[in-house]
């Protein structure tokens, strides 16, 4: 059936099967391979992108819900070719990542996080990013770019 | 993974739900947030031949003041109940024990009425919602009837709902100056209770509901005669084992499950005790 979504501000209508994922959709039918795959079982939330302005888990959701909303993935963040983010930015520069898998989860879930709480306390990034998963980091500099970009004290 | 081929049909409202489970009966499943339900289909564990989509019914999205009560709209998600100031200041504990439901991204999605309806004993809101006797409102396709929380949850996965029923509201009693307490056991973040209690003391009436004790969703019996029988916390907590069978699975055998809810019931009698 025919999905219409907009994603990233574009426009985008696929003709999927109604079982598509929505992390499919993004990836195969749009070609934004931004978001990525980790566990598949909604556990790791690798494919988090905000729908509607949320943090959701695209794994978990299929295409056919997101009929007629709004999605952003890692590839509508940054405000322009040249500039990032300010997460992506404080992840840059707090060392946040290391193989990058994780990333582009941590960074949509770390901005949804940041919308529902602004001014968070080091507790408040370690819940708010209990859906992410990173078999790298150890978290430390994760909380740290997250708790700078909220411009606390990293 | 990906679940079986299906048809979807996007129900636009409550009647609308109604009459397409009316033509499909038990070839379709509803779709609310899919928190339970798509897992279930990517691993095949479910193959519904037609898939129902009532994520949409923004008309069964609400929280409202019923007097006596809160009636919650079925496909109120976790997050909109969680940081309600009316659920937080009248049915405090049912906004802590969906607090604990999974992490943000699960609790922006699934829903009271799909986290109800799955019947899972391992899950957080039945046991509240137990422990606060609540009613949920079943629409089927001869009008509505109210089922209390007791008499809702049947089996394993199984609720009084039918083939062709819509659960469409949660009726919960507003109980501002009771003492309460959600105590869930976990080893990992974002993960299922291996064993919770919910715990209400209101007017001298102790209402205690266990995660992942039984077959289903249930409320201790041994326990609450304890405490009404004047029992203390620790004494009433001691029976926390009688009366129900819990599994046993990879996270732990029966006897530690039993150890667990001897210990959480009496945290959560202390905790609800003090208040
Ligand atoms: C990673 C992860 C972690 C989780 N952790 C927890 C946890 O710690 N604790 C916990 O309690 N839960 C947890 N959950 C489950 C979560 O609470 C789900 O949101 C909930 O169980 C199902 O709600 P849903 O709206 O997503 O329902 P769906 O998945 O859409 O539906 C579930 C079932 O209910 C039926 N149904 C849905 N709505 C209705 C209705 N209105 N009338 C009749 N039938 C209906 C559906 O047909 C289906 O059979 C977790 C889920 C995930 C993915
Ligand atoms: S890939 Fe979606 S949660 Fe892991
Ligand atoms: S940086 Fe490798 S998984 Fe997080």
């Amino acid at each position: 059936m025919q999905v219409n979504v907009n994603v990233n501000g574009d426009g985008q209508s696929h003709d999927v099967e109604p079982r598509t994922l929505l992390v499919h959709y993004l990836r195969d039918a749009c070609g934004l391979t931004g978001t990525n795959v980790g566990c598949d079982s909604s556990s790791c939330g690798a494919c988090t992108v905000h729908f509607n302005g949320e943090a959701v888990k695209s794994c978990t959701m299929l295409a056919v819900q997101a009929d007629g909303e709004a999605v952003t993935t890692i590839e509508g963040l940054a405000p322009s070719e040249t500039e990032l983010h300010p997460m992506q930015q404080a992840f840059h520069e707090c060392h946040a990542l290391q193989c990058g898998y994780c990333t582009p989860g941590m960074v949509m879930a770390a901005v949804s996080l940041l919308d529902e709480v602004p001014n968070p306390s080091e507790h408040d990034v370690r819940e708010g990013l209990e859906g992410n998963l990173c078999r790298c980091t150890g978290y430390h500099n994760i909380v740290k770019a997250v708790l700078s970009a909220a411009g606390g004290d990293a | 993974m990906i679940p079986a081929a299906f048809d979807y049909e996007r129900a636009d409202s409550a009647e609308q739900a109604l009459a397409l489970l009316g033509e499909h009966g038990d070839e379709a499943k509803l779709l609310a947030g899919g928190h339970s339900l798509i897992p279930l289909m990517k691993y095949r564990l479910a193959n519904p031949a037609v898939v129902i989509d009532i994520g949409r019914l923004n008309d069964l999205s609400y929280i409202n003041d019923g007097g006596d009560h809160l009636a919650i709209g079925a496909l109120t998600r976790h997050r909109d109940i969680e940081i309600d100031d009316l659920v937080g200041s009248q049915t405090p504990l049912l906004a802590a024990a969906t607090s604990q439901v999974g992490d943000p991204q699960v609790r922006h999605r699934g829903t009271i009425g799909g986290a109800i309806a799955h019947g899972d004993p391992a899950s957080d809101l039945p046991a509240a919602l137990l422990a606060l006797r609540a009613t949920m409102v079943i629409t089927g396709q001869d009008g509505a009837r109210e089922v209390s929380a007791d008499d809702f949850f049947t089996g394993f996965l199984e609720t009084a709902l039918g083939d062709t029923d819509l659960l469409t509201e949660i009726r919960v009693p507003k109980v501002p100056d009771a003492g309460w307490s959600f105590q869930k056991f976990n080893r990992r973040a974002q993960d299922w209770a291996i064993v919770g209690a919910a715990v209400l003391v209101n007017n001298g009436s102790t209402g205690v509901g266990l995660v992942n004790m039984d077959s289903k969703p249930v409320r201790s019996a041994a326990v609450e005669a304890a405490v009404s029988g004047g029992a203390t916390a620790s004494d009433a907590a001691a029976v926390a084992a009688e009366g129900v069978e819990p599994p046993a699975d990879l996270n732990a055998s029966v006897e530690y499950r039993q150890h667990l809810a001897r210990v959480l019931v009496r945290r959560g009698l202390e905790e609800a005790g003090r208040a």
